[in-house]
């Protein structure tokens, strides 16, 4: 804790709209503490620009937990940055060296153009919840919570593949920029569990035809997805939704 | 067939295809394999040719090979297709700095170079021996096997024996196999120094290929359990470690023994 | 006292009213509902489930939010977990007790009829989130698990893992997404409203920008629900989302929106310490550790060695001490200010001396590894055996909370206790709602955060998310219902409207004031004085002089503000920049407002604690004569408001001092 400040260079992809072409600026930061978070490194740059006259960079963030999913910064040519299982504002300064040079980018996808600077529209992922991403149940049509029994072990994996938080890191760090492990990681929470059942085939099918419209890439297994994810969301994901998808496409009517 | 449809339309589909046929191709490869081996019986290629004509003659193995065809055909350019769709999903701009070692192994990165690479020596493979051994200038050898005691008399019959068809029977107390002689073509080709770095190459495309297409074909296909991954990935290494270093033993083996 | 302030609670008994109103409410027929357009602004739980619901009931719904999607509303980062008077556990809970127990814990400061209907409620929202298959922690046999939070006895938490929230609010959103997928509610993600449109006194729309074109936008509504969160980030450093803010809700105030007890903060006692000048949000470590650890600091002042080399007997357990009964699990606002007693006292520890250990050694231990070696028959187990069992339990439980506490401090809390201090959190304040949850503004509603209504003076753990839902799923849709039943005849209002026309240039000229200020300091900095003002001088401790102190204070930095901001960039573009300053204006005005209404409560309950007003051990001392009742501020212009006061009736509940000992 409290060790030296540590001089930083930043490498930072500068776009002022989703029509313009971008280029890298190159920003130099003196005073970066070790225990600081590094979007608020970025903070300290905006002052700095802010107060110099300059436009300050945009960015998404928000909770800055790790949990909104809305932070989404491409750090040395890896989404969320160097260490594994952390979001953006998770990163700490602390993983950089003394002099090292950062580049950051946005999230580079066809199907996540980007806004401004390094913010990009992930709109692609509402879509595809919105295409079969729940369980058709409106409200006051519930029994009771404990008729429904489920084994813990099912209840357990079905919130793991549920702590997604949609951020496109995994999108951002596939070669074919897929949405597979996203999209699966909801298919598998629903049709693990009872109460998604009842669906099941039709959501597979709306999902995936949803994520192909939108421009996705496809799954090559590079496994590249789950090992940058945040929320470390397992591969076996994926092989479930595939399961299911070819199960729905020869069953269903 | 309108249920499989989805094999053409759907990114989930495509990619099963893809791991059918890529599976179907390691099937292939086992077979090939073992005929191959044949080339080290110190026969004067009497098994080998056997096998060759045997692969090219049965109607049902010919059917198959039809299918062979149709399926690298299928893979190879439906694997092409997505690669190039999925260069586009990443959009017009790429990262200026893209550390994929940090994620994922290189080999799965690279499918579709390592499938290149697999696809033009399948084409030089087809044209130097399915071609010469079906139109070509080939030699011709005829074995002639004794009944009572198994020996055999090998004789070179490619200049005299023009009008001839390969033909297998027995007369008197020999059984007669007439063949072009794919034997000594490949014990010849392999003779030539570049020939046989070629090959290794292209044996050490398919091995790189299946490290990463092995598994992944379970994957693609829905069989990832944690009880049988390991014996899959481990399968699936040795496989693609063994197979093609089968397929490489013989040019070295010919080459270091010439 | 101010007709307008009739909190319409049904009469009759208690436990009838919920059920006596939602059987003679007036009903819109499904027909008419098609015609009825309704405006959602928020997407956190609140605003998901009601924009969910109303869709699903047939109106036509626009739903609103800054956020990039709705799944981002600040409800996903909520933690431990959501109370509900199951009774699954069987010990003795019951809608009653949950009601009884969110009173005392709000310090008799929150409507009884709102409380109690919340609790009824509370048993649905756990069965709709099941039936949307919400993954809440589970027990062996299949059933749901639960775990206990602070102010109460039972264990009535509903909880998945360290990240409840996210599971509900994911739950709501993918009800909302439904509905966005069936065409019944048109989504606008990054979109700010900025104004409430009011034609003949009642709401009839909002004007919005789209933050990435910066256009403006005129949408009409039959009615407008403002589900937009709380106000915490006006202390700057709170444990809210960046972008959390009162821009809506202020908007609706100056509109004639009254404001209830703006000064009730919660300021949460378990939250990692501050760590530096540049420190940008505060990270709430959950309510729900209390269960499994326990808070210390050593007995003698500035003891600087390490925590694991403190001897018990050198220790002092002083929640444990002070409060035997209730103990680590006192509520919030209590355990905020022993944390605080403590460290001003001296005793703190950690690089600021502003921090108190929350240690898990001995649960893991004892509570955790203890079990587990007995399961596993292992006699006679030793430490590292009883830790390593032990840390496998909590890790379950807790996981990606000691994870991100790591993250944060780079100190492994399985090994070395947490540091930890209070943080604000939550604001109980916000929009006065009657009974049916509309605000004074005819057809304006607030719904969650939002509104005022019913924590009193301090919330309990885990009963905001439980609001959220109650408000979205199970209340609004009836009690909009009802007012929409009148409006059927209102045929939709054309944006060209003249007070459309008139709210949107009031925008614009504010936009244009922003950027035509070009002065030389960042928004930010004006966002952080301000919070350093409110967090001295109407934080965990509050005093006359304090107070009036900061009002002058807030006043100059406001005058300051519009001379030497500088906002980059224009309209036109996404510039963060210049929503933010929106939202930093709109606190500058709240927390004199915050202030004066700290100032005109003249005693301590809950989270207000005035320094004037406490008993000898340094317990809040409320004065339930003079001041029992809800303070809600019209606002008059400039800085001139008036209060009006809503006398809170308690016919079911003996008010008592509360006591936690
Ligand atoms: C770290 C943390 C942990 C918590 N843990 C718990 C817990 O364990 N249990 C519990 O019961 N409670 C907990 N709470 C409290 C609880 O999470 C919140 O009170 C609750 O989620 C608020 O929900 P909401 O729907 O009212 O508002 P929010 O979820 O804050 O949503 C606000 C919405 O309004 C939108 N919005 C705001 N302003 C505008 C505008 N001007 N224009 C357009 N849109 C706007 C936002 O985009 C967002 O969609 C926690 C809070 C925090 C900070
Ligand atoms: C010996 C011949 C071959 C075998 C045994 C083989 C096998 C496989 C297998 C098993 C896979 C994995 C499928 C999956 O991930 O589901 C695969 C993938 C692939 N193959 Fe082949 N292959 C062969 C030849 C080729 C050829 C000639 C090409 C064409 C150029 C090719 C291109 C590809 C590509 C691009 C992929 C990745 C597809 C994707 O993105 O998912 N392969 N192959
Ligand atoms: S799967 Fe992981 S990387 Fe992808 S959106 Fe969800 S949390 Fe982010
Ligand atoms: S800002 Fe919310 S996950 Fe990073």
């Amino acid at each position: 804790m409290g060790s030296e400040a540590m001089k930083i260079n930043l490498k930072v992809w500068r776009q002022p709209n989703s029509k313009a072409e971008g280029k890298f600026e190159t920003y130099q930061l003196n005073e970066v503490s070790p225990d600081m978070s590094f979007l608020e490194m970025f903070d300290v740059l905006n002052e700095q620009l802010i107060t110099d006259g300059g436009e300050p960079v945009a960015f998404d963030h928000d909770c800055r937990e790790g949990i909104c999913g809305m932070c989404s910064m491409f750090i040395n040519g890896r989404p969320h940055g160097p260490k594994q299982g952390i979001t953006t504002c998770q990163l700490h300064m602390r993983s950089f060296k003394d002099g090292d040079t950062i580049v950051v980018e946005p999230w580079r996808a066809q199907s996540f153009p980007v806004i401004k600077d390094l913010s990009v529209d992930r709109s692609a992922f509402d879509r595809i919840i919105a295409s079969g991403g729940f369980v058709s149940v409106n409200t006051g049509n519930a029994v009771d919570a404990n008729s429904i029994l489920i084994p813990k072990d099912t209840a357990d994996e079905a919130f793991a593949a549920a702590t997604c938080i949609g951020c496109g890191a995994c999108v951002a760090a596939c070669k074919n920029s897929s949405a597979m492990l996203f999209v699966s990681a909801k298919v598998s929470q629903l049709s693990l569990l009872p109460q998604g059942k009842a669906e099941r085939e039709n959501r597979v099918i709306a999902m995936v035809d949803q994520m192909d419209k939108e421009g996705f890439g496809s799954c090559t297994n590079t496994g590249a997805c789950s090992a940058e994810c945040p929320k470390e969301i397992d591969l076996s994901n994926i092989a479930r939704m595939n399961r299911e998808y070819v199960r729905a496409k020869l069953v269903s009517k | 067939m309108k249920v499989l449809q989805f094999l053409f339309t759907s990114s989930i589909g495509r990619k099963v295809l893809m791991a059918l046929t890529g599976l179907f191709l390691i099937l292939f490869l086992v077979i090939h394999l073992m005929g191959n081996l044949q080339l080290l019986k110190h026969d004067e290629g009497y098994a080998f040719n056997k096998y060759a004509w045997f692969m090219t003659s049965n109607p049902l193995i010919k059917t198959v090979s039809y299918l062979l065809y149709a399926t690298i055909l299928l893979h190879a350019f439906k694997g092409l297709y997505l690669v190039f769709a999925n260069r586009k999903a990443r959009g017009a701009k790429s990262y200026g700095s893209y550390n994929g070692n940090a994620n994922s192994h290189w080999t799965s990165r690279n499918m579709g170079i390592l499938g290149t690479l697999i696809l033009a020596f399948i084409i030089g493979h087809m044209s130097d021996f399915w071609w010469e051994y079906k139109f070509g200038d080939i030699p011709w050898t005829k074995y002639e096997t004794s009944i009572t005691d198994e020996s055999t008399m090998v004789t070179d019959i490619t200049s005299e024996n023009h009008g001839v068809h390969i033909r297998m029977g027995v007369a008197g107390d020999k059984e007669v196999f007439i063949t072009k002689d794919l034997y000594k073509e490949t014990v010849e080709a392999f003779e030539e120094g570049w020939l046989v770095a070629l090959y290794l190459l292209a044996m050490a495309a398919i091995a790189f290929h299946l490290w990463h297409g092995f598994s992944s074909a379970f994957q693609t296909l829905g069989m990832n359990h944690p009880r049988w991954n390991p014996l899959i990935n481990g399968l699936g290494k040795a496989f693609s470690i063994l197979v093609p270093l089968g397929f490489a033993i013989i040019p070295l083996y010919v080459y270091l023994l010439k | 006292m101010s007709n307008k302030l009739d909190s319409k609670t049904p009469a009759g008994p208690l436990a009838e009213k919920w059920t006596q109103y939602r059987s003679t409410v007036p009903l819109v027929n499904p027909a008419n509902k098609r015609n009825l357009e309704v405006i959602v602004v928020g997407t956190g739980l609140a605003g998901a489930s009601a924009a969910a619901t109303l869709a699903e009931l047939g109106y036509k719904v626009k739903a609103f939010c800054f956020q990039d999607s709705p799944r981002r509303a600040h409800s996903i980062a909520a933690q431990g977990g959501i109370n509900a008077a199951k009774n699954y556990q069987n010990d003795g809970d019951s809608v009653y007790r949950l009601f009884y127990d969110t009173i005392k814990g709000g310090d008799y400061r929150a409507r009884e009829g709102n409380v109690y209907r919340l609790a009824e409620v509370s048993v649905n929202i756990i069965d709709q989130c099941v039936a949307q298959g919400v993954p809440f922690a589970r027990e062996y046999g299949g059933t749901l698990s639960n775990r206990s939070f602070g102010g109460t006895q039972v264990q009535r938490t509903f909880y998945a893992a360290g990240q409840t929230g996210q599971q509900l609010l994911l739950g709501a959103y993918s009800a909302l997404e439904r509905q966005v997928g069936l065409g019944n509610v048109k989504m606008y993600a990054r979109h700010e409203m900025l104004d409430v449109v009011t034609i003949d006194g009642k709401a009839r729309g909002i004007i919005a920008r789209n933050l990435v074109s910066g256009k403006l936008e005129r949408h009409f509504g039959h009615a407008v629900l403002l589900c937009t969160g709380g106000y915490g980030n006006v202390f700057y450093l709170s444990t809210n989302a960046m972008g959390s803010n009162v821009t809506a809700a202020w908007k609706a105030h100056r509109k004639g929106a009254y404001f209830g007890n703006p000064c009730f903060t919660q300021i949460h006692p378990t939250c990692i310490p501050v760590s530096g000048h540049y420190q940008s949000k505060l990270t709430l470590m959950s309510e729900s550790l209390r269960n499994d650890g326990r808070i210390w600091v050593p007995k003698q002042i500035d003891d600087k060695r390490h925590p694991n080399d403190i001897p018990e007997e050198e220790r002092d357990y002083y929640l444990e001490r002070r409060y035997p009964a209730f103990g680590n699990l006192v509520p919030r606002d209590i355990a905020s200010r022993a944390a605080k007693e403590r460290c001003d006292a001296g005793y703190g520890v950690g690089p600021s001396k502003m921090a108190v250990y929350l240690d898990f050694a001995y649960n893991l231990k004892n509570k955790y590894g203890r079990a587990e070696a007995s399961k596993l028959g292992i006699d006679n187990p030793d430490d590292a055996t009883l830790l390593r069992l032990g840390r496998e339990v909590v890790k379950e439980k807790y996981g990606n909370l000691f994870d991100m506490y790591k993250q944060i401090t780079n100190e492994d809390p399985y090994e070395v206790p947490m540091r930890i201090y209070p943080a604000v959190h939550y604001t109980m304040g916000g929009l006065w709602v009657d009974y049916e949850l509309m605000t004074t503004v005819p057809g304006l509603y607030a719904l969650g955060e939002a509104n005022f209504s019913d924590h009193g003076a301090n919330r309990l753990g885990a009963s905001a998310l439980m609001q959220g839902l109650a408000d979205g799923y199970f209340v609004a849709p009836y009690t909009v219902g009802s007012y929409l039943s009148k409006e059927i005849h209102t045929k939709p209002i054309n944006t060209d409207h003249e007070a459309f026309v008139q709210a949107e240039q009031a925008v614009q000229a504010r936009l244009d004031q922003f950027l035509q200020v070009k002065g030389t300091k960042s928004v930010e900095s004006y966002h952080r004085e301000l919070g350093l003002i409110m967090w001295d001088k109407c934080g965990m401790a509050r005093s006359e002089a304090g107070l009036k102190n900061a009002i002058q204070e807030i006043r100059a930095l406001r005058d300051d503000f519009y001379k030497n901001v500088r906002v980059p960039g224009g309209q036109f573009e996404f510039n963060p920049e210049l929503d933010k300053a929106g939202r930093v204006a709109d606190f500058l005005e709240l927390g004199e407002l915050m202030c004066l209404d700290a100032l005109d409560r003249n005693e301590s309950c809950g989270g207000h604690f005035r320094e004037e007003y406490q008993t000898e051990d340094g317990e809040a001392l409320r004065d339930d004569e003079a001041y029992r009742y809800v303070a809600a501020w019209e606002y008059k212009g400039g800085s001139d408001w008036s209060l009006h006061k809503e006398a809170l009736e308690y016919e079911n509940i003996k008010i008592a001092q509360r006591s936690y000992k």
